[in-house]
């Protein structure tokens, strides 16, 4: 997709892979983390009856810049104890692992990074990477709170995949394809469409299949959430148990790369979710570009409900964060194997048959 | 089996009930100061920075004896006969120099006793309250309003009167026991 268009424009295969690489992480990825960075203090803060960072330019909008001016600053600490070449592999590790999901995700119809028919499976497959990273990060610091969070964290990550690809497959029984551009265009049209309201399928079988899919669509939320750590799942980096978990012993711009990982993953989930169940980058009620005959102003259009509907699950993901407890160790491991996987399992079954019929 | 469905449904229905109640306060006004832009409102009977109108002391030392602490020294020399100080605003006259009117706020212990003996009303609390400073010998105020040479001078006065009036003394006595001395001789 984009790689075509760049490889037409320039003439150069290295050069078209190269931008396209890295067109997602400066157009997309740095600028959300930088605002959800933001946001996600700014809500807290307000939730919690605060204001927030308020010194930074005006209402603190430049917190985040000038954070990241400091943590460019920041000396590259690394202990005498550690073991070095992992300590400074694991946070590449897992910044690549959360940024390669974005090859797949499609932004909208012409902006895609590879459209690869296996898209959805690569996805799962890759946000695996991020567990060897970080486990590598929690044992390559040689500190007890570090290993201890890494241990929970894979431990956490590899139960909750499975109610994740549970759902995954509900959706791909529906939907018959893996590729995401494909389940996207399955959802298009207006919002009943999309497959949360039993997707584009004529006869009862649509409506049948609503409640099914809203018990997915809540499913793959809970577990999503638990795989990107963050409360009310979020014991690896349990801040009042283990300093800040798997990343504790890391400083300056390795600890930004965890964080910008961070941020990234909870978009990637989000963007799953949106992509699965809400319609991925199409619009809930037609284009403005189609109505006024201009054809070009529809992919943006479909950026932006994109963009729209991804932040819009991120701020449920930092409401659900400053309402919850985090969880106990035994409780989050009950609620993925007791809970979440039968009903998932039960799930599956019933759409499966319902799409039989 | 009822118990699981239960749990679910508690589960549920809680994250709902505890999502509602976040959502209210996203919407509520924060209770932040912006402190140093915008100060707290202090208590009308806040205790702070002690403060001294010069122009009303009268020297009398009454705050310096009642404060348990001994944060303020003051020393005082008699104006000269001829001299007006003037009158504080209560209408006393004023008859000493404050030649020294320190107040260690280091030592303070804010207990506002010094305040209530004060015939003039002259030293009170003010709402002042950021007064760090890097130095402990910056914490010592001094409020006296003469200048180092004028409060010498007020010192030197006083001394030359008090030695005039000794000198004086003195002459008298000398006078006197000339006198006396004299004085037989003469009914002899």
């Amino acid at each position: 997709m984009i790689y075509e268009y760049f490889s037409n424009l320039t003439g150069s295969e290295v050069l078209a892979s190269i931008i396209s690489a890295f067109l997602p992480l400066f157009l997309f990825i740095l600028p959300f983390a930088l605002i959800a960075v933001l946001l996600e203090r700014k809500v807290s803060a307000h939730m919690q009856d605060r204001l927030g960072p308020m010194r930074v330019g005006y209402h603190g909008i430049l917190q985040t810049i000038a954070d990241i001016l400091k943590l460019i600053q920041k000396e590259d600490i690394i202990a005498d104890q550690n073991d070095k070449p992992l300590f400074n592999i694991a946070p590449v590790l897992v910044f690549a692992g959360s940024y390669a999901v974005f090859a797949a995700i499609p932004f909208s119809s012409s902006y895609l990074g590879s459209n690869i028919d296996l898209g959805l499976f690569f996805i799962v497959g890759i946000s695996g990477l991020v567990v060897a990273g970080i486990l590598m990060a929690g044992w390559a610091s040689n500190n007890k709170y570090t290993l201890l969070g890494a241990m929970r964290s894979a431990a956490q990550l590899i139960s909750y995949e499975i109610p994740t690809i549970m759902i995954v497959v509900t959706v791909l029984m529906v939907t018959g394809t893996l590729n995401l551009k494909e389940i996207t265009e399955l959802q298009s049209g207006y919002f009943w469409n999309w497959l949360i309201f039993g997707g584009n399928i004529a006869g009862i079988a649509k409506y049948l299949l609503i409640p099914f899919m809203f018990v997915g669509f809540v499913i793959i939320y809970i577990s999503t959430l638990a795989e990107v750590n963050r409360t009310p799942f979020d014991i690896p980096e349990a801040e009042s148990e283990l300093v800040s978990g798997y990343h504790t012993e890391y400083s300056g711009m390795k600890f930004a790369m965890f964080f910008l990982a961070e941020y990234a993953n909870m978009f990637a989930v989000s963007a799953i979710v949106v992509l699965l169940f809400f319609g991925g980058y199409h619009s809930p009620f037609g284009y403005l570009g189609n109505t006024l005959g201009l054809s070009w102003l529809v992919p943006i259009e479909q950026l932006f409900w994109f963009t729209f509907k991804g932040i819009g699950f991120v701020l449920v993901q930092m409401w659900l964060r400053w309402t919850l407890p985090r969880l106990r160790v035994d409780q989050l491991m009950a609620v993925c194997w007791k809970y979440l996987i039968p009903i998932a399992f039960v799930n599956l079954l019933i759409v499966g048959l319902i799409t039989l019929l | 089996m009822r118990t699981y469905f239960n749990n679910i449904y508690m589960a549920l229905s809680t994250i709902l009930i505890g999502m509602k109640v976040t959502f209210k306060h996203l919407f509520e006004p924060a209770v932040t100061i912006q402190y140093p832009d915008v100060k707290p409102q202090l208590p009308t009977r806040e205790r702070n920075r002690l403060y001294v109108n010069m122009d009303d002391c009268i020297g009398c030392d009454q705050c310096a004896r009642a404060c348990p602490v001994n944060c303020i020294k003051i020393e005082t020399v008699k104006s000269l006969p001829g001299e007006d100080l003037g009158q504080t605003s209560n209408g006393k006259r004023k008859a000493l120099w404050v030649t020294t009117f320190d107040i260690d706020i280091a030592k303070c212990c804010f207990c506002e006793l010094c305040v209530f003996p004060c015939p003039t009303d002259c030293i009170y609390m003010t709402d002042v309250y950021e007064f760090s400073e890097f130095e402990r010998n910056n914490l010592v105020y001094d409020f006296v309003t003469l200048t180092y040479s004028e409060r010498k001078e007020k010192k030197d006065n006083y001394e030359k009167m008090m030695a005039e009036k000794a000198a004086q003394k003195e002459a008298e006595a000398k006078a006197k026991e000339q006198s006396i001395k004299d004085k037989p001789e003469e009914k002899k």
